[in-house]
């Protein structure tokens, strides 16, 4: 059909890339996801019946905040040792990328551990525990997934298996690794700055 | 160019067979399992929405059959709560949506010219999930007595209140089958809309820029971003539900500080979305058959499309309508009044704009047409009754009742439904190479539009007269019995409508005449390809220069591209 109608036609041809139109949607979807667990905190926040309320247990993640939001510097980092061409500095800041996630991931780990242990705060105890383990736990496991897809990046990367034309491919898993880090930015806000200073009322 | 992909020489390499000829069952069943073609996704889509469409529509069956006359035993009350409950969500997540990401997997990359959709695997995935997560829900009549030998099915509504889905009050396991259904169908829908948002943004042919884009593929579009908005929510509030059903947690229980009235907002923030989600496509069916049938272009195009986002942005605010009754403040109920009746502003836009491509058209009527134009009139009754209920103190009045039942079906059948019939009857020629039968489609039309009418409209004056749904039965004498028995003798007529659905899909297929590559004379690139489209849709990639390609390849002296 191309005769009749070849004439009007844009010679330059360019639509975005599927991967990038996919990844921006995956990270709409899941803040809407998200949007939603936040909401129900929020909502509930002062109306517990029992104790322990979030101002006696909770305590500001300072190292595991600037841990997580260091690291997406050290992601940017990678990336442009990437586009140079250096190989070892992509490892190198990719390496430390993971161990900032995974000093995350530890600390999450512990904080529940004390909270369970030391200061008997389940998911069953009251509103405050139902939805701060599944606030944080929706995050923590979007942290997990991440650091399993960084950890298989170097692990491929290691092994020559991540050709050259496949930079799109890991620019995309550090926009998900960003979308990480600013859902805790949202996250800390709301459960360790606005919460802790949130009277209970009933 | 592109033609450089075709390689003439090029074998797709296949499964190897499980020692079957083609045409046998076992190979037929290997394909479908391992196929990732969007059309056979497609189809697969819709012929399994169209399975539970049966199964869900005889539960219907019996809730009539069981109102037919006061004080009837045939179906006891807690029979009755289930035959309602998996009628409903069956009806939303097992039929509407399959049917219409059966219409957008087969008809958006074929419109855009492209070969498949972005994620052919992603597709094939989002299709089974879907399917088990129906198998799932129908697995629950067997599974979900469990250890405590209690109830089977869901019996909790389609909305599912809490705190009726507490372990205090729904014993066993049948809504843990409910909520992991949803959850499940909730995954498969959110994957098929990113490969739908993705292809119809990166797939276009040269030429096909977004104002050329067919109306179809835009409301694609716009329903595509709805549902990855809507449905985590509600895939949200299934995860609280698990937690509150499993760990104990305290989201819906009222006695530990939780709210039941939360899990109504955040059921509704997906709930309401959702109704534009599954009305939307059949929007979009209409912009494609009306044009075509009139001989016209569509009236308005941008305002269409600029009608169809407003549409979704405005449902996204609305969804406390359906919950005036609960005390909220006036402010809140006034907020959401407005809103709502926001909505009528742009669907209103839509139909003067249907109204004004036939007008002064050249209208031919045939099955996709008739369909069409009842669609038109059925969905104006269900938009004014709907700008009824968005008055607060006019719900608070009718909320619960029959007038809501009536609403909502005139809302996705006389809406949803006709738009779906006449989407098939459109393109199964292009599907499947042959014209559906037009005697027979007429039955079709004609008993099943009486049919719905004699069941719905009088459940509007039973709900005048103050019938509450969900009822299993009730007494005679109250002015109700008049209505529900119309109401139940209308169901037959609807009945042998589908069943000369059936029958046209069937008889067509084997006797039907062969429809050739454009049989409507129609403008979209679907019809440039050969009927069934080949496995890769195109063999040269088409260029368009207009918003009707096909009208400029068949009138190169009056082209399009020379007046847009």
């Amino acid at each position: 059909m191309s005769s009749a109608t070849a004439t009007a036609v844009p010679t330059e041809w360019k639509l975005p890339s599927t991967r990038k139109v996919a990844v921006i949607t995956l990270i709409l979807t899941e803040s809407s996801l998200f949007t939603i667990f936040l909401v129900a905190y929020l909502f509930y926040m002062g109306k517990n019946l029992t104790h322990p309320y979030p101002n006696e247990v909770l305590e500001f993640p300072v190292l595991a905040t600037i841990a997580l939001l260091s690291s997406s510097f050290t992601i940017v980092f990678s990336e442009m040792a990437l586009h140079r061409g250096s190989k070892l500095w992509f490892h190198l800041w990719w390496a430390i990328t993971i161990l900032l996630g995974g000093y995350f991931l530890w600390f999450t780990g512990a904080e529940w551990h004390h909270l369970i242990y030391k200061e008997n705060l389940t998911v069953a105890t009251n509103v405050f525990g139902s939805t701060f383990y599944s606030l944080v736990g929706l995050h923590a496991s979007h942290v997990i997934i991440g650091l399993f897809l960084l950890c298989l990046i170097l692990i491929l990367s290691l092994l020559g298996k991540v050709p050259k034309d496949h930079t799109e491919h890991i620019e995309m898993i550090s926009w998900y690794w960003h979308f990480v880090d600013a859902i805790w930015v949202v996250v800390v806000t709301v459960v360790y700055i606005i919460s802790i200073r949130v009277p209970n009322v009933t | 160019m592109n033609t450089d992909i075709v390689d003439e020489n090029f074998e797709m390499p296949k499964p190897q067979p499980i020692g079957q000829e083609r045409g046998s069952l076992t190979r037929i069943a290997q394909e479908m399992v391992f196929t990732v073609d969007h059309k056979v996704l497609g189809l697969m889509y819709i012929a399994s929405g169209l399975l539970f469409f049966v199964v869900a529509g005889v539960m219907a069956v019996f809730i009539r059959l069981q109102l037919a006359v006061p004080g009837n035993t045939m179906v006891p009350p807690d029979v009755f709560n289930r035959l309602f409950t998996m009628h409903g969500t069956a009806m939303v997540f097992l039929v509407g949506m399959p049917i219409i990401f059966g219409f957008a997997n087969y008809l958006v990359p074929l419109m855009i010219g492209a070969r498949d959709m972005a994620f052919p695997r992603l597709n094939a995935f989002g299709f089974w999930v879907f399917f088990f997560s129906g198998i799932l829900l129908y697995f629950s009549y067997l599974g979900a007595p469990g250890l405590y030998a209690a109830g089977s099915a869901p019996d909790v509504g389609w909305f599912a209140y809490a705190p009726l889905t507490g372990r205090a009050f729904s014993r066993g396991h049948s809504t843990d089958y409910w909520t992991l259904s949803l959850l499940l169908g909730g995954i498969g829908s959110m994957v098929t809309s990113v490969n739908i948002i993705v292809t119809a943004v990166c797939l276009r042919c040269k030429g096909m820029t977004l104002g050329r884009m067919p109306l179809f593929v835009w409301l694609f579009l716009v329903v595509a971003f709805l549902v990855i908005i809507a449905v985590p929510p509600l895939s949200a509030c299934q995860i609280m539900l698990i937690l509150d059903r499993y760990l104990g947690a305290r989201f819906f229980d009222t006695q530990a500080g939780g709210s039941a009235v939360l899990w109504q907002h955040f059921f509704w923030i997906f709930g309401h979305p959702e109704v534009y989600i599954l009305i939307l496509p059949g929007f979009a069916i209409a912009s494609e058959v009306i044009p075509v049938f009139s001989r016209k272009p569509i009236f308005g195009y941008p305002v269409m499309v600029a009608a169809s986002v407003m549409i979704a942005f405005i449902s996204l605010g609305v969804w406390a309508h359906h919950m005036f009754s609960v005390g909220m403040t006036s402010l809140e109920n006034t907020f959401f009044a407005i809103s709502t009746l926001l909505v009528a502003i742009p669907t209103g836009i839509k139909i003067f704009n249907w109204i004004g491509t036939m007008y002064g058209g050249k209208l031919r009527f045939e099955l996709p047409m008739l369909f069409c134009l009842g669609f038109l009139f059925q969905f104006l009754i269900a938009g004014l009754t709907g700008v009824m209920l968005a008055i607060a103190p006019w719900d608070w009045q009718l909320t619960d009742s029959y007038f809501v039942v009536a609403h909502f079906h005139y809302v996705l059948i006389g809406g949803l439904l006709y738009t779906i019939f006449a989407g098939i009857y459109y393109w199964y020629p292009k599907a499947l190479g042959k014209m559906p039968d037009w005697k027979l489609g007429l039955w079709h039309f004609v008993l099943f539009t009486v049919g719905f009418h004699i069941t719905f409209f009088p459940q509007h004056i039973a709900g005048f007269l103050g019938m509450p749904r969900r009822i299993y039965t009730y007494e005679a004498g109250r002015g109700w019995d008049l209505w529900n028995l119309i109401s139940s003798i209308g169901v037959i007529f609807q009945v042998a409508g589908i069943l000369f659905f059936v029958l046209n899909l069937i008889y067509s297929y084997i006797w039907g005449k062969d429809a050739g590559d454009d049989p409507w004379d129609a403008w979209s690139l679907e019809w440039a390809t050969s009927s069934p489209p080949p496995a890769y849709n195109f063999e040269t990639i088409p260029e368009v220069r207009s918003r009707r390609p096909l009208w400029d390849l068949k009138h190169p002296e009056d082209p399009d591209w020379k007046f847009e």
